[in-house]
């Protein structure tokens, strides 16, 4: 009997009914009115809304701030996964707990937390202010928010991956002479690098669309800290919801490019 | 504290592997509390927490079963370890810390009494009920949703399914700016409701649609995957049994995806509760009607009422620590599943 067959029932038709409608309501429909919003009024205004300095600005600062998190992420991530599946100490279940935390923390409270640590009035901040790095409401605070934010997906992505090598392929590899630096770079890298490149495209979709955490951390000053998200909040707030919705379909490019990416790669190497 | 489960008996694995030749007795870690390892997955198995420190004794190299670890030089698991955790203080445990300070600096009680006052009251109480809300619709259509693209085969269904992640790739501030475009002034359905005084955008409805569309993928992957894993087996068995697609469902689909169901929900409860963007465009975040726990927050630390935000940021972090909690021990069990079961 094939899975068709426990499926197919009177309800079958009913049910892939239900499941359309609640997809097509809830996810095509409002996105096709933000598509045509952005694209209606022709492509000259589409391009001319795309293309204005404050909005190059904020969408060149979101691509570089993202890429920028992506790589520390795929390092770190990485090592952390590492740490996680071979490490062995006590305490790692809490370590474990700790990555999880920014899918469970309000991204809008992770940004209060860093303007609390480093806003211009605390010791930090006050510090690397004064040494000429200022860290909240400048590209550094940008940076800190979104490395908390997609701080769980390159180590969710990688750990199960290194869970299912065979310590056997790294003994081997050490038993005939490599180092410890070797066996990780010709044993244990390739076959994680699939992983480590979807978990850091992850990163990048996440970052570039993140607002809770920057709108509070980067303090939105035009042409020095906007984003893109907080710039098409801006076009929301005052007004000018073609122009939001052009930037929207701008950055929603982006992110379907990636996620199409990431999905090519875990489906090759699943 | 710090301790590489490798590192004591790499350092004589090493030695013994450069100077000693074979069979004669050497030294080697013996892990007390559990039986020697065999194989690397006897290894992964070994109790992780209050393992001890390892108790050195004789024993020949002849006798002793094959060791099958990673010798990883000490000093670069401990560096390695050391800068994860670095990092990890860095960017996660101090700026919890710094809230959690600033929260009892600024004051708990200020922070009680605003959260007690009309406004503050509305606000949690509306987040609350957008938890509620997306649980319950997540809980049934997700699961609808999840057997649909993973049993079903239908045309369009690798469409619905591409649907499905369309609003993981969304910016909060575009998902919120999507449902205003449908539901506000000269929206597309506005025609359709302004004649019956619904009230959708500004509103709780718009904030609703709002929570539902972004917490959409969660249920619906998480069963999917666990759906997808299970394969068919057991429903065919019930079937052949003569159950009908009703019975099986809740005998045998039903406790099967238990897991999966959980994690999912316990991921919609995190982001209902944390969303901000979308509902602070589509609500507009009005005092005492629109606001939610986390736009009450910024348009406190807007008005400079530190300790109200500060506070109930603080509130909102713990209650995150807590669904942290059921996830982690969903993992915890999803782990030691897989673990007993290989393949």
């Amino acid at each position: 009997m094939s899975a068709r067959a426990v499926a197919a029932g009177g309800g079958s038709t009913a049910l892939r009914g239900v499941v359309a409608l609640h997809l097509g309501l809830l996810v095509a429909l409002p996105l096709a009115a933000l598509a045509w919003k952005g694209v209606s009024h022709g492509p000259a205004a589409f391009w001319g809304y795309v293309t204005q300095p404050a909005a190059v600005d904020a969408l060149v600062r979101t691509l570089w701030t993202s890429a920028l998190v992506a790589v520390v992420n795929g390092v770190m991530g990485t090592a952390t996964a590492w740490v996680l599946v071979r490490g062995r100490f006590r305490g790692r279940g809490i370590l474990s707990a700790l990555v999880d935390l920014p899918f469970a923390i309000p991204t809008l409270v992770t940004g209060i937390m860093l303007v609390l640590l480093f806003g211009p009035q605390t010791a930090l901040g006050g510090w690397a202010a004064a040494h000429g790095v200022p860290i909240a409401f400048a590209a550094p605070g940008i940076i800190l928010a979104l490395l908390f934010v997609t701080l769980p997906l390159v180590v969710r992505s990688v750990e199960p991956v290194l869970r299912e090598l065979d310590p056997a392929e790294e003994e081997a590899a050490q038993t005939l002479g490599a180092g410890s630096l070797r066996t990780f770079t010709r044993v244990v890298l390739p076959p994680l690098l699939p992983a480590i490149i979807a978990g850091a495209l992850q990163t990048f979709a996440r970052a570039v669309a993140e607002f809770g955490s920057i709108v509070v951390v980067s303090g939105n000053v035009p042409f020095q800290t906007l984003t893109a998200p907080v710039q098409i909040f801006g076009q929301v707030e005052s007004g000018a919801p073609e122009a939001a919705a052009a930037v929207s379909l701008v950055l929603l490019a982006v992110a379907l490019a990636l996620s199409f990416a990431t999905r090519a790669l875990r489906g090759r190497h699943a | 504290m710090l301790e590489l489960r490798t590192s004591e008996g790499d350092e004589a694995a090493e030695e013994e592997g450069s100077d000693r030749p074979a069979g004669i007795a050497a030294t080697a870690e013996a892990p007390s509390p559990t039986p020697p390892p065999t194989s690397g997955e006897g290894r992964k198995r070994a109790p992780v927490i209050g393992a001890g420190a390892p108790t050195r004794v004789m024993v020949p190299a002849i006798v002793r079963p094959p060791r099958r670890r990673i010798r990883w030089n000490r000093i670069g698991g401990m560096a390695v370890t050391a800068a994860v955790l670095v990092y990890l203080g860095l960017v996660l445990v101090l700026p919890l810390a710094a809230l959690v300070v600033e929260a009892v600096r600024a004051g708990a009680g200020e922070a009680v009494r605003a959260l007690a006052a009309p406004e503050g009251m509305s606000a949690l109480v509306n987040s609350l009920l957008l938890v509620g809300i997306a649980l319950a619709v997540n809980g049934t259509l997700g699961i609808a949703g999840a057997i649909v693209l993973v049993r079903h085969r239908f045309p369009g269904r690798r469409l619905l399914d591409a649907l499905v992640d369309l609003p993981l790739a969304l910016s909060p501030v575009m998902a919120g700016l999507a449902v205003l475009l449908l539901f506000g002034r000269s929206g597309w359905l506005d025609p359709l409701l302004r004649p019956s005084g619904i009230r959708v955008a500004f509103a709780f409805p718009g904030m609703v649609i709002c929570t539902l569309l972004v917490t959409l993928p969660f249920t619906i992957r998480e069963v999917g995957h666990v759906l997808e894993e299970l394969g068919t087996g057991d429903e065919e068995a019930a079937a052949t049994l003569g159950a009908t697609p009703w019975q099986t469902f809740w005998r045998v689909t039903l406790p099967n995806v238990r897991r999966g169901l959980t994690f999912g929900l316990t991921l919609t409860a995190a982001r209902a509760l944390g969303e901000f963007g979308a509902v602070l465009v589509v609500g507009g975040a009005i005092s005492g009607r629109t606001q939610t726990a986390t736009t009450f927050i910024y348009a406190a630390a807007e008005e400079r009422n530190t300790a109200a935000a500060y506070g109930t940021a603080a509130l909102l972090a713990a209650a995150s620590m807590l669904l942290l909690l059921a996830l982690q021990a969903v993992r915890r069990h999803t782990t030691e599943v897989r673990d007993g079961n290989p393949g």
